[in-house]
């Protein structure tokens, strides 16, 4: 504006001042990883070794396709504790239907293409579950999707009568282990559905129905949002992104064993989310800051061990560090 | 002074009716426990043995005392989610303290489980985080303090009589586990009954402006039941501990989710302001015996369903309990 | 100003002054309250009666003036400290716990006890006898919910007499009791006058305030304009006196930006008829054409409100029938309504109208959003030309799109509201008053913005407080009185006496006997 007047004078002090906090935040999270990388450079032998880079990537990409899911779970104002279940259905069907013999077995890839499209489904279909417990009955989303969360993996369990599923197709494996120009197919993935649902949450109509049915759920009713609609999406989407995280980690291990596939997903998530600067009261996201966090957390992780400090200690590390990155975006708020 | 006379038959009518509610709901519950255990015990021979009975007890003390602590938690509108770990730490501390003697190893835990608690509380009432973040952050940190002290390993309990006997020892015919749990419940019933606390618990959870505005120190209260929580997380991880012989660092995952299911099939209402004790227990027997039938339908040959569709039943238990709450409180607003 | 009745009143609150920052809410407010006397405080939203109340209850504290109470001066710094001095508070929400039992609700706090252990016996023995003493039984095991609302207020009643209340203040008690509710609690009061306690009545009924207190004061703009004695003070001098207006000079000034004439109403737009929701409306109904501004008038709790969200499909009705260009509709959500081209700028702006995280931007084009994407992708640019537009079209005064709504001030939030429904170019809209809680310059801007809006063939419905916003503004007024609609006035007959006759008594016609009930 060319010619601001008094008004506007009055706001622009306050407005000044939260522009910056929000950019300290906002930045806040990405300098913590940017610091964390050069100390890595500077004092971890091999840091930056294609191997270990990749390995820490790969780590990483199934939480942060989970995470991303719960971004939008929890921009909405709710939660999905059913991921880490969800990811071992998954894991537990996709098995069942390569190593099918009732499929033909001059067309592998039909066997491959529904191994990976069906167990997806069936995951976004539970979470479809979750979402209609919580639009249509109005269950609070914690208890509505504790029930998936402790019959999911049961349910994974009894398909799969809870054993290990062994597995060599190198057709699936690909999705874990495959390595176009060097990089893990899964960190492509991940960098893709990181980039697509960033991209969606700012420009698409989606994205702003999301954020205006965590902001203010009254106000979105009255502005036409379809409320109900817009949660069925976003638990359905966690279920999606859960099933798919699942299929990776058993293509990664060759193996699917419904008892611990995605074992505490739910809490790595929601780790991921809280540190990249999403707040759990919902009406704000940030898919970039979820995949900030997760490397943080991972990357924390990996500096510890790199310098012989045990897990152990690396998870009351992480612990304290949920705790400050929910503390710092509390006093934003005050 | 005249009396005023208010439509007596339209106030007893919403009366009654909300009164056979309430009884349906809290009986239907214990109804289904009773019928459960009729089931079991015209079914199966050795249902009714002391053996079983007694293991039943034995094991699912644990879960009992857990949910007891959640039972508070939630009814001040709270959540505890580092249970579970607090379960393991304790487990740990204990194994290693036993070859000091049989005090220091129940005792010693029991008081980090409270001080934990203790700080989850803090954290809750004074810095005013959300619990279920501030509890998500506290079952990592103790999870990971328990594998650090551990060494990551099962920890050997020295084995002293004593100690084993708090585990694996009966009192006049009864697992003393079991006996721990009843004098807990007790001491809860009474606790929430009859004590100015436990009123003020409920009156917190149920309309925790109302509560401040009527003086109530809502910030004590608040203290109070978190330093319950993992004191008895704590000593159901000394429980732990007494009977396999060691301190298990990784067991108790996900144990607060199942005490979280435990209290809400019971009846207490997450949304905090209203439970009932005693009914927790039920819910946390009925959710155990689920476990205990299906192992004897097994044993019994008709058919065989593996023991992963425990978790199953549970879940879906847990569903119709949730929606079945649901309807009746959507009824009582109506 | 007349003298009290007592020489020395229990409660007089003299020269007070308050502000908030920015905002100056209180300005030598006085307050004065003999022993056993029904004491009336009313005025408009926003006259500063609740900042005088949480003064006198140590709920805020004051910047100036003086409390003396029962003949000493006092300063109280919280509730609890106020009622340990006798005076409790009654809210408008009955603020006590509804799953805990009726004489638990009494006690909380001090509940009696023996060895440790609460005496529940004694508890609520003498709950009921607490109870008893206003002539109501009913079980005190029960939880609190289970009872009627009347009976819940009684309880607060109760709890606050229970400290040995010399005053209790009733914060609108009887926002959401029935008729015979009311009179149960009208009985209490009575006694409590016989019992020597005072009482503080806050409410916009005003037939209620003639059926049960003894004097009123009466605040607008945060000062005090009149305090008399309820029988030498007839409703319409009352509503008067709160609106601000000199009844002998009601005359037709320019005091707002609407130009005062008859725009050149076309076709009738929606027509809504016998409208029915509960006890909140029963029998509105209101018509709109195209190109005309109708005003709906009505006291708090008359159901303007009510009818807006109606027609907007915010709210399920019982019965009654909307037309929109003369075919029956049912609007099961408001997107319904949005697609239809009706547009509805809600009263609260905070819970009901701003996603307060999201930037300008956001918040503008909230509603238009399917209109201006392609298979969901939102176009940008003509989204930012959209808020370009009218940024500039209402002078909203922001440091640029991206900024997030909650950093606005009032009437800059509220010129975003309006933007939200005006950008997507609808056929009607629905305003809830749109000038309350902003600045006069912002007011007048609004006000001109929705005269030229109809002038060029929208429909819009008005709610206000505001008389002058009706008189001048509207083409029409339709009044409704407890859920109903009483009256319409043309514009050629509209004016401030008629309306307040109206929302005074029923009708348009001067003022009959004063009937208080009770």
């Amino acid at each position: 504006m060319a010619n601001p007047d008094r008004t506007l004078k009055r706001v622009s002090r306050p407005v000044l001042s939260t522009r910056f906090a929000a950019v300290g935040q906002t930045y806040g999270a990405a300098l913590a990883l940017l610091a964390l990388i050069i100390y890595n450079i500077g004092f971890t032998p091999f840091f930056l070794n294609p191997a270990t880079v990749n390995s820490n990537l790969t780590q990483v990409a199934p939480i942060v396709i989970v995470a991303v899911g719960m971004t939008l779970v929890i921009a909405t104002g709710g939660i999905d504790l059913s991921v880490g279940a969800l990811m071992a259905v998954a894991g537990a069907l996709a098995p069942l239907i390569f190593l099918s013999t009732l499929l033909p077995a001059n067309y592998p890839f039909i066997g491959i293409g529904l191994a990976l499209l069906i167990p997806m489904l069936v995951a976004g279909a539970f979470g479809l579950f979750n979402g209609s417990l919580v639009a249509y009955f109005k269950i609070q989303p914690i208890i509505a999707t504790l029930v998936l969360f402790i019959a999911g993996r049961g349910i994974a369990q009894v398909v799969t009568n809870g054993a290990l599923q062994n597995f060599t197709n190198p057709g699936f494996r690909y999705i874990g282990i495959g390595r176009p120009f060097g990089i893990p197919f899964q960190v492509i993935l991940m960098v893709g559905i990181v980039a697509g649902v960033a991209w969606a949450m700012r420009t698409t109509t989606f994205g702003r129905y999301v954020l205006a049915v965590g902001g203010n759920e009254a106000a979105a009713r009255l502005a036409g949002v379809p409320v109900t609609r817009i949660k069925l999406a976003v638990y359905g989407l966690s279920g999606l992104l859960a099933g798919l995280a699942g299929l990776i980690v058993i293509a990664i291990n060759a193996s699917s064993d419904a008892n611990s596939v995605g074992l505490d997903m739910e809490l790595d998530a929601i780790a991921s989310v809280a540190v990249g600067g999403t707040p759990l009261t919902g009406g704000r996201a940030t898919v970039i800051g979820t995949l900030i966090g997760a490397l943080i957390i991972q990357l924390i992780r990996y500096t510890l061990l790199a310098h012989g400090i045990p897990d152990a200690a690396a998870r009351i590390v992480k612990a304290a560090i949920i705790l400050a990155a929910v503390y710092i975006q509390r006093q934003r708020r005050a | 002074m005249a009396t005023v006379s208010t439509e007596p038959s339209a106030r007893r009518f919403t009366f009654n009716r909300a009164r056979a509610a309430s009884l349906i709901q809290r009986q239907g519950v214990l109804i289904a426990l009773i019928a459960l255990i009729a089931f079991g015990a015209l079914r199966y021979d050795n249902f009714f043995s002391v053996y079983n009975i007694a293991s039943v007890l034995r094991y699912y003390s644990m879960f009992g005392l857990i949910a007891l602590g959640m039972t508070f938690v939630i009814m001040t509108g709270g959540i505890d989610l580092s249970v579970g770990a607090v379960v393991a730490l304790g487990s740990v501390i204990a194994a290693l303290l036993t070859p000091y003697g049989v005090l220091p190893a129940i005792v010693v835990p029991v008081l980090v489980g409270m001080v934990i608690g203790w700080a989850n509380g803090w954290i809750i009432a004074r810095l005013g985080l959300l619990p279920f973040i501030v509890t998500l952050a506290m079952l990592l940190a103790a999870r990971g303090l328990a594998l650090l002290l551990a060494n990551n390993t099962s920890v050997g309990i020295t084995l002293d009589p004593g100690f084993v006997w708090f585990g694996q020892g009966d009192l006049l015919g009864v697992p003393v586990p079991a006996l721990v749990m009843g004098v807990a419940y007790v001491a809860g019933v009474i606790l929430l009954r009859y004590s100015r606390f436990g009123r003020h618990v409920l009156a917190v959870g149920g309309n925790e402006e109302a509560g401040r505005l009527m003086g109530l120190p809502v910030d004590r209260i608040k203290l109070g039941v978190y330093t319950l929580s993992g004191a008895l997380a704590a000593l159901a991880g000394v429980i732990l501990a007494a009977q396999f012989n060691t301190g298990q660092p990784t067991e108790g995952l996900g144990w607060e989710l199942s005490a979280i299911a435990s209290v809400v099939v019971g009846g207490t209402l997450l949304t905090g302001g209203m439970g009932s004790v005693g009914a927790t227990l039920v819910g946390v027997l009925l959710l155990g015996l689920i476990f205990n039938i299906l192992n004897f339908e097994n044993g019994h040959g008709f058919i065989s369903l593996s023991s992963y569709w425990q978790s199953v039943i549970r879940g879906t238990f847990l569903l119709v309990v949730v929606l079945l709450q649901n309807r009746l409180a959507q009824r009582r607003r109506s | 100003m007349e003298q009290s009745k007592s020489p020395a009143p229990l409660l007089e609150m003299t020269g007070i002054g308050k502000t908030f920052p920015g905002v100056l809410a209180l300005q030598d407010v006085s307050l004065r309250v003999g022993r056993g006397e029904v004491h009336a405080l009313i005025g408009q939203n926003g006259a500063g009666k609740s900042t005088l109340i949480k003064i006198l209850t140590g709920a805020y504290r004051r910047d100036s003036g003086t409390v003396r109470f029962d003949g000493q001066a006092v300063d109280f710094q919280s509730p609890q400290q106020a009622q340990a001095g006798g005076v409790s508070t009654i809210y408008q929400e009955v603020n006590l716990v509804p799953f805990r039992s009726v004489s638990e609700n009494i006690f909380l706090g001090r509940e009696p006890c023996r060895w440790g252990l609460i005496d529940w016996r004694r508890m609520n023995r003498e709950a009921a006898a607490i109870l008893d003493r206003f002539g109501i039984q009913v079980d005190v095991t029960q939880p609190l919910l289970t009872l009627n609302v009347a009976i819940q207020q009684m309880v607060a009643v109760a709890r606050a007499v229970s400290f040995q209340s010399k005053l209790v203040v009733m914060d609108e008690p009887t926002s959401s009791l029935d008729e015979q509710e009311v009179a149960t609690l009208f009985t209490v009061i009575r006694q409590l006058k016989a019992a020597g306690v005072s009482v503080v009545f806050v409410s916009h009924r005003l037939d209620e305030l003639y059926a049960v207190c003894d004097r009123v004061t009466i605040m607008r703009d945060g000062r005090t304009v009149a305090e008399r004695t309820m029988g030498e003070i007839s409703k319409l001098e009352l509503v008067a006196l709160m609106l601000g207006k000199d009844l002998s000079v009601v005359q037709r000034s320019g005091t707002t930006a609407f130009s005062d004439g008859v725009h050149h109403a076309a076709a009738e737009l929606i027509r809504a008829d016998g409208l029915r929701q509960g006890h909140r409306l029963q029998g509105a109904s209101v018509q709109v054409r195209a190109g005309e501004i109708v005003g709906l008038a009505g006291l708090l709790g008359a159901g303007r409100t009510e009818v807006a969200r109606a027609l907007f499909g915010a709210d399920p009705v019982d019965s009654g029938e909307v037309r929109l260009d003369g075919t029956p509709v049912h609007f099961k959500s408001p997107r319904d309504a949005i697609r239809a081209g009706i547009g509805f700028c809600s009263e609260d702006r905070k819970t009901e109208g701003i996603i307060p995280y999201m930037s300008v931007r956001e918040n503008l084009t909230l509603a238009v959003l399917p209109t201006l994407a392609r298979r969901g992708i939102i176009a940008r640019d003509k989204q930012q030309a959209l808020v370009d537009q009218f940024v500039r079209r209402l002078g909203i005064k922001t440091s640029g799109p991206d900024q997030p709504v909650r950093e606005l001030s009032g009437g800059n939030q509220q010129k975003v509201l309006l933007a939200r429904w005006l950008c997507m170019n609808p056929r009607l809209l629905l305003v809830d008053e749109p000038t309350r809680g902003i600045d006069v310059g912002a007011k007048g801007e609004i006000q001109a913005l929705i005269n030229e809006l109809a002038d060029a063939g929208l429909g819009v419905l008005m709610i206000s407080s505001e008389l002058e916003e009706l008189t001048e503004g509207c083409d029409r007024v339709v009044v409704l009185r407890e859920g109903q609609t009483v009256a319409e006035l043309p514009h050629a007959t509209v004016s401030q006496a008629a309306i307040m006759a109206a929302m005074a008594h029923g009708s348009a016609a001067a003022p009959s006997e004063e009937t208080p009930h009770g």
